[in-house]
């Protein structure tokens, strides 16, 4: 069965006719040529395919496209073109963080720990606590612990973890 | 994966209609657990009715002192909420300690209870599987069993039910309102999933096409002090071995009020009402705590790879107890 969907990806509007089963995933790599989000595990559990769905980190490859008619996506790359990545000239400042410290090796995960540290900064932002935060009540403090915590659902099979605490804690300040 | 059909329905009462009409259909909300199982061919429905657009989104305190959370509210957002951390932190700490941040997101209160196991093989469709293909048997037997569980488990399957935030609302007492054909009724947590028995294939007392609509949290004072505690083989993103979720209301050194769930050790979400009687009324000290969990163990029934599960699940009750009694926060 198909399906016609709109999505605002990356700002742009695009109209796309898929089959139900298309992953939103399948859909921004295969049909809209949005190739930062990465296809690592396709189960859910490596975060390489995590985009901002109406804001917030999700992951693609468990999303079915049809279920998200509307919807505003925004990939790793859509990240430089925001009102941040502007300022920042042309890289968004968790990317450029990303660059500063090294938080890769092969880069394959790094389009989605980067998606995925944009939403975990917003979460803390709005002061949602995590497994590790001691008291529930009180006001987030985004220490190394709390970072690798919110970061869980991303994996790094190169190991670049070390860098890519360094990378957000800088980015969080 | 098979092709399917994809429906938005009106309302809940349409959804309801459109699933009990037709066996191939199933509910979509977050998807995270369904479409993972779609890809694998775990499931495969030849209809979805996503119910995201027609189900509740919000929190809401109800004026009897009850909290009423709307079964398309994401794990995240009631994880998060001010008057779950500050009157139910045991829900607050169950669902912050499963799955990663991006599922918490996507997956809703209402999916969550209705997660499949992660059985080995009940993911696997190249083994048999009692629970994917009734009467096909089961390899957990004497396969890979380390997750099996010990208390209420069959001949015919051995699984344990997955969900962290479950276990909270089974030590809480929780409610899930429930759409049907017949009209809304209410099931009461724990009594929504059922004990394997030799029909492994059903989680819950649920018919087809019945929906969870929304789930009520009981007015209980003693949950401000309650506490989940989840023993996993990685510090994060991992499924419990076992957890403890508990609330304890101690005065003058004698327990007057307790609420005791497991998890990782059953097919359902355990409630240790055992424990409980155990100890209301008696003394708040490490030896009743552990006594009372020895009592609610004792009927386990272990394997040759998971006997480990029997002292886990003491000492982290224990331990879990021994925090809420010396007035540690979760």
């Amino acid at each position: 069965m198909d399906a016609t969907i709109t999505l605002r990806v990356d700002g742009e509007e695009r109209r796309l006719t898929v089959d139900t089963r298309t992953t939103l995933l399948d859909a921004l790599r295969d049909r809209l040529e949005a190739t930062s989000p990465k296809k690592g595990c396709d189960h859910g559990q490596c975060g390489a395919c995590t985009v901002l769905l109406d804001g917030r980190r999700i992951l693609s490859c468990l999303a079915l496209a049809v279920a998200h008619d509307g919807a505003d996506v925004t990939t790793a790359a859509g990240l430089a073109r925001t009102d941040e990545g502007t300022a920042g000239g042309g890289l968004h400042p968790v990317a450029r963080a990303f660059v500063d410290h090294d938080g890769f090796q092969c880069g394959y995960c790094t389009p989605g720990q980067v998606c995925s540290a944009v939403g975990m900064l917003r979460e803390a932002a709005a002061d949602w606590p995590s497994h590790v935060t001691a008291d529930l009540d009180a006001p987030v403090r985004l220490d190394d612990e709390e970072i690798r915590e919110r970061m869980s659902g991303n994996l790094c099979r190169c190991g670049a973890y070390t860098n890519i605490v360094a990378a957000i804690r800088e980015a969080a300040r | 994966m098979r092709p399917f059909d994809y429906t938005r329905p009106d309302g809940p009462s349409a959804a309801v209609a459109l699933v009990a009409a037709d066996r191939g259909a199933a509910y979509l909300a977050g998807g995270t657990n369904l479409v993972d199982h779609m890809k694998l061919g775990v499931a495969s429905p030849t209809r979805l009715v996503d119910v995201r657009g027609v189900l509740g989104d919000r929190v809401e305190e109800l004026p009897d002192g009850r909290i009423r959370v709307g079964a398309a509210v994401p794990n995240s957002d009631l994880a998060a909420h001010p008057a779950v951390r500050r009157r139910y932190p045991v829900l607050s700490a169950a669902l912050l300690a499963g799955a990663s941040g991006q599922l918490r997101n996507a997956a809703t209160t209402g999916g969550n209870l209705f997660q499949r196991t992660r059985c080995p093989y009940f993911q696997d469709t190249t083994t048999p599987c009692n629970k994917r293909e009734p009467g096909t048997g089961c390899p957990a037997l004497e396969g890979h069993g380390r997750d099996n569980a010990v208390l209420g488990a069959s001949d015919s399957c051995v699984a344990t039910h997955p969900s962290d935030m479950a276990v909270a609302l089974a030590a809480l007492g929780a409610e899930a309102r429930v759409l049907g054909r017949g009209g809304e009724r209410v099931v009461p947590i724990p009594g929504l999933h059922r004990l394997p028995g030799d029909e492994p294939d059903r989680d819950t007392v649920l018919d087809h096409g019945d929906l969870v609509t929304a789930i009520d949290l009981p007015h209980l004072p003693t949950a401000a002090r309650s506490a989940y505690r989840k023993v996993r083989d990685r510090a994060s993103y991992a499924f419990a071995l076992v957890s403890v979720a508990a609330a304890l209301d101690v005065v003058d050194g004698t327990v007057a009020d307790v609420r005791i769930a497991f998890g990782g050790l059953a097919h359902v979400p355990w409630r240790a009402h055992r424990a409980e009687e155990a100890l209301l009324g008696g003394p708040a000290t490490e030896e009743a705590f552990r006594d009372a969990a020895r009592a609610e163990l004792a009927d386990a029934r272990t394997g040759r790879d998971n006997a480990f599960k029997v002292p886990l699940a003491v000492n982290t009750l224990a331990s879990t107890l021994r925090g809420l009694a010396a007035g540690e926060a979760r």
